[in-house]
């Protein structure tokens, strides 16, 4: 033994063991690391870079300072007590003359109308009258041409501008705004939505969660202790609904609930109503349908879990004198608490970015943080706001699973 | 060749265990010796003596009353069984996979309902009454100890289901973890201990409460060979120390001579011999328990003869021997003759023993304490024959001519 | 949710990414076709066989279609990466007017285009369009339902006298109209009070009185479906749409063309499109009295063309919102008022109709 170790260590070019270990050991790291390469490079891109996009986007928009150059810098001196004066005018001509030729008014306005909606467009109309202006004065005469330039909030809302970064959307997507002088005040109660939005994604992600809990337990109980026989086929009847799409499942909801569907015409066959119920476009067609979609998810982490524990263990505890209920609630249910956590999370996470659904069979009370998110990105391409609600709901998310990570230990979370 | 020589070795090892066995046995014996009772009576000679011991006096602690039980409706697994288990005793089911002596324990449990028939305890019909009324703790193969619980919670689990207050809680679960001597390990989970320190848990927890019965399903069964033999005297003293009735299943005969009062065999749903371990080995009533319970040679032959409590055998082509008439029906029938290994003498004086054959050695192997020989017999070339290793041991070499005999007693003539 | 934000972020990759490398690639063709886009559907169909198909023939440019449903952010982030793709686009004039005044469309030349702009309804409205087509908001009802269903906007509002639920288009435009008018305020004078805050408030304020019974729907073309459905009771729709259901699809629904909304597509052509002469060819031939009155036959819509109303089918004409008789107690949706305002109402609607 002494002798081979002896021998190994003095191979005959000389290099040392652990050398010629390193050499190895690097060659085989370097293999797996290619083999992981693709998918590395996969998340990174798809995923990573979006994300950190989007968490940028979120406080950074550079419109004002790279459209209006001149206003933004000559603004960096103004005190925002009074009007600015003649020079920060001239700036301002300037840039509205060039910001016409370049067709960029339309950027500067909609930034503009985010913060004051309704200047957009006198904005716009006043450029193109000032693109004719050849000499000053420039403050009466733009401020004559439109008297937003004598507005002490769109002054403001310029000098904000000259940084590349603004907390706006953030303090927008939670029904604050600034004030006429750039103070930060809550939103007026006819704009002010997102606070409510968030409670009610909240909320609905909740509701849904807890009724995929009550709905999936038992099942998944049943898939755990009956023989395989039947217990293939309810697995096939759980798991069916995942090999159709989202869309195909909320559409069916649709046939099956609205107004003279499935479900009312055979209520009123059986003479239960008289009216037909509405149960579609609010909240229950919206909890209905999510349950729906979301139930697999709950349930499959729990039926994995249960898998996992012995049916001994009821025996046992029966024998020790515990009786059936007993012994299923003291023994058999804290066992599959960490399923129980892992199907939770799964969907309650998984609810609270839902907008395709909501929007199908909702009303417009049941529209969720997604419906805007989706509505700021292709309706009014505004970024700022999608990237902002998303930076928040992302954050609220992480939040929540690292309290969950406190209180439950996600190393204690079991998928099967 | 070589499979007759496995075949050979794996004997050996039996028998080897089985030694063991008795001298374990004995030494507890010793130790507690008059705490046996009720089996452990001078047994006779007849198939379930047990019945016949207590069955009159009706004070049977547990009895099985004409019980069956079939699963499929077609088969049964349990064949009219009658069976009385004495207070304190210790009795072992013993048999193969499959010989219905776990059914036997579950219907005990109340995990299983007989078919037909009804057991008793303390005079009492349980058919009724569910696991956890019963008072009977039980222990598994596989500990069945909660794995979300301590070692402390787990075994004040029966004690909190019977509503003990905590003052009573604390002292006994601590006395019971102390009796299995793992006072330190109160706070730590099932994981975190070994499978012999496991099962002594289970054990605990199933004394915990004071259990009128306990009952032990393989209990060994998962733990290596020197924790199983040491795990069998604990049980063992445990039961002296507690006068606690217990019905242990194994397979393992080894076990169940060390540590039983009396032992019922099990095979295809009947007992087939109950009867305390000396008993069972030395006189065995069937050809199923003289090969069941340690080593044995067997020969095929015809009755020719009876005479009272001896009989005459014909071996085809080699003679006539000597045998006790234990389980033969009538002249003219076939037999099979049973007869130890180790009562067999090598070259007796001619003249002194009733029957004397002549041999051939096949093989000779050395064990030490023991030789073993192999050799060709009326017939039979796998006629065993075990020579101490004292002084006078005389050299064999394969071939040699030899001259066998044994006693009329040491013969059992069996059904075939 | 992920899968959202992903989209969302994803969407504003692919968008640069396909307009920056689509658009050296035009060029190549530029010349002898053409891209025009619209909203889709039966009118994209009428448009085809009555303007596009005879158009391409005639002057042998390639007209290809695109579809899309009104988002002017795609318009403007074209011209803004200077990767026009779209050269004749569907518009309302309001939308028209407020891309037009940013810069965003070419402004028409009709000395080039060689028409006279009185001799269409409406020509003057907007310096960047060219009139392409009347268009009617009325309110259907089922007639099933209804016998004798609501003869006013007013009735709409009366969920006692005609209960069950309204279909909305979920949008200001319209809705806030006929909450005034419903709410008594007369048809010359709505556009006075919704410039102010109080007559906003007024319109919120009437909408309200029905909220709980409004089914909001994304698209115009979810109306007849609602309809259809039982879903709705009555629901605001494109007239155009109503008779094509009625004649085509034989359903048993109803105009009511009292307080008609009318207003008016106009075709614009995005600032920087490669193929500016070939749209302004296209626009040439469109406006021609025959080819709009090959459209309304097919699809009854009213013609921009004033000399083209008489050659419409006399048996088609009473299903056109500019038919004399419905124009009598009609409102023009103001294109101007809600180019100035869309963008502070929408924002308020958008957050009362999710409260």
């Amino acid at each position: 033994m002494v002798t081979m170790a002896v021998q190994i260590a003095r191979e005959p070019d000389g290099m040392p063991l652990r050398t010629k270990l390193t050499r190895v050991e690097r060659r085989r790291k370097l293999r797996a690391f290619i083999l992981v390469l693709p998918l590395l490079l996969f998340i990174l891109i798809g995923f990573a870079l979006p994300i950190g996009r989007m968490m940028f986007n979120a406080i950074h928009d550079d419109t004002l300072l790279t459209l209006m150059p001149r206003t933004t810098a000559a603004l960096s001196a103004w005190d925002g007590k009074d009007l600015p004066d003649e020079s920060t005018y001239a700036a301002l001509a300037e840039d509205l003359k060039q910001a016409w030729a370049q067709r960029s008014m339309g950027a500067i306005a909609k930034r503009i109308n985010y913060e004051l909606p309704g200047l957009g467009s006198q904005i716009t109309s006043s450029a193109r009258k000032a693109s004719t202006l050849s000499a000053g004065p420039y403050k009466p005469t733009l401020i004559e041409i439109n008297p937003v330039w004598g507005r002490q909030d769109v002054w403001s809302l310029l000098k904000r501008g000259s940084l590349a970064y603004t907390p706006y959307y953030l303090l927008r997507s939670v029904d604050y705004q600034y004030g006429p002088s750039g103070q930060i005040v809550a939103s007026p109660p006819e704009t002010a939505i997102f606070q409510d939005m968030f409670l009610r994604t909240l909320a609905i992600s909740i509701g849904v969660t807890a009724l995929t809990l009550l709905l999936g337990f038992p099942v998944a109980y049943l898939l755990a202790t009956l023989p395989a026989k039947y217990s293939n086929l309810l697995m096939i009847m759980v798991v069916l609904p995942f090999w159709t799409s989202l869309l195909v499942r909320t559409v069916a909801w649709v046939v099956l609930l609205q107004q003279h569907g499935v479900i009312n015409e055979m209520l009123m066959a059986l003479h239960m109503i008289s009216q037909p119920a509405q149960l579609i476009f609010n909240r229950i067609g919206t909890m209905v349908a999510m349950t729906h979609i979301q139930l697999p998810f709950t349930l499959l982490p729990i039926y994995s879990v249960m898998k996992t524990i012995p049916p001994i263990h009821i025996r046992a505890a029966r024998s020790l004198g515990a009786g059936p209920f007993y012994a299923f609630w003291k023994v058999y249910f804290p066992q599959t608490l960490p399923g129980i956590a892992a199907g939770c999370l799964l969907t309650f996470i998984l609810c609270l970015g839902y907008y395709i659904t909501p929007a199908m069979v909702g009303g417009p009370n049941d529209q969720m943080v997604g419906s805007f998110i989706a509505h700021y990105t292709n309706e009014e391409l505004n970024w700022g706001m999608a990237s902002a609600l998303g930076a928040i709901l992302l954050t609220a998310t992480l939040l929540l699973y690292y309290v969950f990570n406190k209180l439950v230990g996600v190393d204690r979370i079991k998928m099967g | 060749m070589r499979h007759s020589i496995n075949r050979t070795r794996l004997k050996h090892t039996d028998s080897h265990d089985l030694d063991h066995a008795r001298e374990k046995l004995q030494s507890v014996k010793k130790e507690h010796g008059d705490l046996m009772v009720g089996g452990a009576a001078p047994a006779g000679e007849a198939l379930g003596q047990g019945r016949a011991l207590m069955s009159g006096t009706n004070s049977a602690f547990v009895k099985f009353s004409d019980v069956q039980k079939t699963y499929d409706g077609e088969t049964l697994v349990v064949k009219n069984l009658n069976l009385d288990i004495a207070r304190g005793e210790f009795l072992t089911m013993l048999g193969p996979s499959g010989s219905g002596k776990t059914t036997t324990l579950m219907m005990l449990a109340g995990f299983e309902t007989p078919t037909n028939g009804s057991i008793l305890l303390e005079a009492r019909s349980i058919d009724a009454m569910p696991p956890h009324k019963r008072d009977i703790g039980m222990v598994f193969q596989s500990y069945a100890l909660f794995p979300h619980m301590t070692v402390e919670e787990n075994l004040a689990f029966p004690l909190k289901v019977r509503r003990l207050g905590r003052s009573e809680i604390e002292p006994r679960v601590k006395r019971a973890l102390e009796r299995v001597r793992l006072g330190g390990y109160c706070k730590r989970r099932p994981a975190q201990l070994s499978g012999g320190q496991q099962q002594r848990v289970a054990l605990a927890r199933a004394l915990v409460f004071d259990p009128k019965l306990v009952l032990m399903d393989e209990p060994l069964g998962a733990l290596d060979k020197q924790l199983r033999e040491q795990m069998q005297i604990e049980i063992k003293h445990i039961h002296a120390d507690l006068g606690v009735t217990v019905v242990y299943v194994t397979h393992d005969q080894a076990e169940a001579l060390t540590m039983s009062d009396r032992i019922a065999v099990f095979n295809d749903g009947v007992i087939q011999q109950l009867a305390p371990p000396a008993d069972l080995y030395e006189r065995p009533q069937n050809a199923f328990v003289a090969q069941f319970i340690g080593e044995n040679n067997q020969l095929h032959g015809k009755v020719v003869a009876m005479n009272g409590t001896t009989c005459k055998v014909e071996i085809a082509g080699a003679g006539n021997v000597q045998a006790l008439a234990i389980n033969v029906e009538a002249i003219g029938r076939p037999t099979v003759l049973s007869l130890r290994p180790e009562r067999v003498q090598l070259n007796p004086t001619p003249g002194t023993l009733p029957n004397i054959f002549s041999a051939e050695v096949a093989e000779v192997i050395y064990l030490g304490d023991h030789v073993r020989t192999r050799v060709s017999v009326c017939g039979h070339n796998d006629f065993v024959i075990k020579l101490p290793n004292s002084e006078g041991l005389v050299q064999l070499e394969p071939g040699a001519a030899i001259t066998v005999g044994w006693k009329t007693e040491d013969c059992r003539a069996l059904d075939a | 949710m992920r899968k959202t934000r992903l989209m969302d972020v994803g969407a504003l990759a692919v968008i640069s990414l396909a307009t920056g490398v689509l658009a050296p690639a035009t060029p190549v063709f530029a010349g002898d076709q053409l891209t025009i886009t619209s909203f889709g559907g039966p009118s994209q169909d009428a448009n085809r066989k009555a303007i596009f198909e005879p158009f391409s023939k005639e002057s042998g440019i390639k007209v290809n279609e695109d579809v899309f449903n009104g988002e002017i952010s795609k318009i403007r982030a074209m011209v803004q990466s200077k990767s026009v793709s779209w050269d004749v686009v569907d518009l309302y004039p309001g939308l028209a007017g407020q891309l037009c005044a940013e810069g965003t469309l070419e402004p028409i030349d009709w000395k080039k285009l060689g028409l006279d702009r009185s001799s269409f309804i409406e020509g003057e409205t907007t310096d960047c369009g060219v009139p392409e087509v009347v268009t009617g908001k009325i309110i259907a009802y089922d007639k099933d339902k209804f016998p004798n269903g609501p003869k006013t906007i007013a009735d709409f509002f009366d969920t006692k006298k005609f209960p069950g639920k309204r279909g909305l288009q979920k949008r200001p435009v319209e809705n806030l109209e006929w909450a005034l008018i419903a709410d008594g305020v007369p048809l010359k004078d709505v556009y006075k009070v919704l410039s102010t805050p109080a007559g906003v408030e007024q319109a919120f304020k009437k909408l309200d009185t029905i909220k709980q019974d409004i089914v909001w729907f994304q698209t115009s073309s979810q109306a007849t479906q609602l309809l259809a459905d039982g879903q709705v009771v009555m629901a605001a729709a494109y007239s155009h749409r109503i008779v094509d259901a009625i004649k085509n699809s034989g359903k048993h629904f109803q105009i009511m063309w009292d307080t008609l909304q009318w207003s008016m597509g106009v075709w614009v052509i995005p600032a920087g499109s490669p193929h500016v002469d070939a749209a302004y060819k296209f626009l040439a031939f469109f406006a021609l009295p025959q080819p709009q009155a090959n459209f309304s036959n097919i699809m009854p819509c009213g013609p921009t063309n004033k000399k083209a109303l008489a050659l419409v089918d006399p048996a088609i004409l009473p299903d056109l919102p500019n038919a004399p008789d419905h124009m009598a107690n009609a409102l023009r949706v103001d294109a101007a008022f809600w180019s100035e305002k869309s963008d502070e109402l929408a924002q308020r609607f958008t957050v009362w109709v999710a409260k």
